[in-house]
């Protein structure tokens, strides 16, 4: 058999039926991940059809985008602030009841961001098809799953069928070779790779991470490269998994065990590209000399190196992303105002990036007049942090460390940022009014957050390391 | 979902790229549980002032664009967040189609999905109708054809199975139920 990309053989170990000219291919999709935003109008239709959700046991219901993250509000002592997203709340309750779908709730210990708790589970696995109603479903392409955002319409397809009509896209490696210096994190490397292809570069294409810095990467780190392949267009980004994968993996709550175990780890070890593939498009990247990265922009693809300036004036798109944000060409990023900082969300809301945080902020103050919100990404990984002290030091350093969910990432439920505020965000949208009206938001790694979150401006991690 | 077969209409001009769905349909109004009412919302960060009072400045909210069933976008439109919620706005609103050189992969299933047609056009035809907000452009299925008021015409690509649900208003789940058959074989056939 000819030589095959990772992507080839987990598209064709869940080709139902094959792509012609006229059709699509039907893909059978082995784990549906669903939240309460994108799922209600896809119920909506299986009632309306008389249908019920065909392979339940597949499919996993969380609450994160519109609930909110403080306590009181959680665990009932307060009713929950946004009245819309109370009804949602109670809407995905009655839905999963109703079709037989199980769900963590919002008080159920294992609940967090959609794209934290499969991984945390062992639901998410190698060589899998894994999709949800969210562009950050690549996140799951960490472990060498083919993971993709859909809309609600395809949520329906899934319920109905555990099936999608599917064009097959194209194959794109990006070959990151060299360390990475100290001070320097995944999140930099992504939006290294974004600024270097485009928002639009991977469009049509499914990426694969490959080279000796992606092997070095654990696997929140991994994670939170591939979440942001959709921030270069592409619908998925895949690594494939290694020792570093199945170490992560076992004695996962819902991995296989035993002689299951043995047999699955005998399958995913194929699920590797083979010498000679050849991929539809690739760009190469040196680790050895990124920095510390920050966008300064209204896209992820607007990013520069900490230290470096805003490039001058370009053309009028360009430039009203600048007036947006309040800054000039030419403007030095170190040491411009922060408002808020936040350290959270399917990007960076891990539990080694709140060791990260808690690196910089131990022994260390939040600036005065900056609020600094920390958001972990599952309720295992606030008990974890918890556990190993990481929360006591935030809570000495002055920040508010809530309970999980998408929160500031895109201010559903409350939590927001005001408008012509700057927010310093570990998140992966820097859009026009994406953490509220008129904010202003910035992307960097967590030691970037934390650092200039105790600095009250923006700074450079590496002298707080 | 209704047949589409034509949209013959002037158009509204959007010039920036990466208009990502954060802009179309800002997240805090995707706390509803249904498709309708939307279009109440399309753009609302740039069609409504900080008091809810409509824009003036804005292209949307112009005399002339009273009517128009297809906007015309700058590069790469829908990048961004997957929800459907944006084809539905652009619907609620009046819209039939986007015109763009580039349209984000995620957002471009959603639309066919709803009727919502995207044309994907080259930088010459896209220039014009950049340069010629208002124009009355034809945007014909049966060919793939969009033609402009010039008498220029440009062949869109679409592939056949897109084209032939949106041109019969075929719900590509009736298509998927009629396959459930051979899915059941692959469940079955499948150790793991």
């Amino acid at each position: 058999m000819a030589a095959r990309t990772l992507f080839d053989k987990v598209w064709a170990a869940h080709e139902v039926i094959a792509e012609t000219a006229d059709t699509p291919a039907v893909l059978y999709i082995d784990l549906h991940l669903i939240h309460e935003v994108t799922s209600p109008q896809a119920f909506s239709v299986l009632r309306s059809l008389g249908l019920p959700v065909r392979r339940p046991e597949r499919t996993l219901a969380t609450m994160d985008h519109s609930i909110p993250t403080s306590t009181d509000q959680v665990f009932g002592k307060v009713p929950i602030k946004v009245d819309a997203a109370a009804k949602q709340v109670q809407q995905l309750e009655h839905n999963a009841a109703e079709f037989g779908v199980e769900l963590f709730g919002m008080r159920d210990a294992r609940r967090g961001i959609v794209h934290v708790i499969s991984p945390e589970l062992g639901t998410t696995q190698p060589g899998m098809t894994i999709v949800c109603g969210d562009s950050h479903t690549s996140t799951h392409g960490a472990f060498g799953a083919l993971a993709f955002g859909i809309g609600t319409t395809e949520v329906g397809h899934v319920f109905a069928t555990q099936s999608l009509l599917q064009r097959k896209p194209k194959t794109f490696a990006v070959n990151v070779e060299g360390e990475l210096r100290p001070g320097v994190t995944a999140k930099d490397l992504i939006l290294a790779i974004i600024g270097k292809i485009g928002v639009s570069g991977g469009t049509g294409h499914v990426f694969e991470y490959r080279g000796s810095a992606i092997r070095a990467l654990s696997m929140d780190e991994r994670m939170t490269v591939c979440n942001m392949s959709i921030e270069a267009g592409a619908r998925a980004g895949m690594i494939a998994p290694d020792d570093v994968t199945f170490a992560y993996l076992k004695d996962k709550p819902r991995a296989p065990r035993g002689a299951d175990w043995d047999a699955a780890l005998a399958r995913w070890r194929g699920f590797v590209t083979d010498p000679g593939a050849t991929f539809d498009a690739a760009v190469d990247i040196d680790a050895s000399q990124l920095e510390p990265m920050i966008t300064y922009g209204t896209n992820p693809g607007m990013v520069i190196p900490i230290s470096a300036t805003i490039p001058a004036a370009g053309d009028e798109v360009f430039d009203k992303a600048l007036r947006y944000m309040g800054f000039h060409g030419g403007d030095v990023m170190l040491g411009k105002p922060v408002d808020v900082v936040f350290i959270g969300s399917c990007t960076n809301g891990r539990l080694e990036d709140l060791q990260a945080a808690a690196h910089i902020l131990k022994g260390r103050k939040v600036a005065a007049g900056v609020r600094l919100l920390i958001v972990p990404g599952s309720q295992a990984i606030k008990r974890a942090a918890e556990e190993a002290g990481y929360a006591d030091i935030f809570k000495a350093a002055g920040a508010d460390f809530r309970e999980s969910g998408c929160s500031m990432c895109l201010g559903m439920n409350g939590d927001t940022v005001a408008a012509g505020q700057y927010s310093i965000s570990t998140s992966n949208r820097n859009f026009e009014g994406r953490q509220g009206v008129g904010a202003r938001t910035l992307l960097v790694s967590p030691f970037t957050a934390a650092a200039s979150a105790v600095r009250g401006r923006i700074a450079d991690p590496r002298e707080l390391l | 979902m209704q047949p589409v077969v034509r949209v013959h209409s002037k158009t509204v001009v959007l010039p920036s790229s990466n208009i990502d769905t954060d802009q179309i349909i800002p997240a805090r109004f995707l706390t509803t549980t249904t498709r309708q009412g939307l279009g109440r919302e399309l753009f609302a960060d740039w069609r409504y002032r900080p008091d809810g009072s409509p824009n003036p400045d804005f292209p949307l909210n112009r005399p002339e664009a009273e009517g128009a069933e297809v906007l015309v976008a700058g590069r790469n439109f829908g990048c961004g967040s997957s929800r459907e919620h944006a084809p539905w706005a652009l619907l609620d609103f009046g819209f039939r189609a986007v015109i763009s050189t580039e349209i984000a992969d995620i957002f471009r299933g959603n639309s066919l999905k709803n009727g919502f047609l995207p044309i994907v056009v080259d930088e010459t035809t896209s220039r014009w109708l950049l340069d010629n907000p208002g124009a009355t452009v034809d945007i014909d299925l049966k060919e793939t054809r969009l033609t402009l008021p010039t008498g220029v015409s440009f062949k869109f690509p679409l592939e056949a199975f897109s084209r032939h649900c949106l041109m019969n208003g075929i719900d590509e789940l009736g298509y998927l139920r009629s396959r459930l058959q051979d899915i059941e074989r692959f469940e079955a056939a499948r150790s793991w």
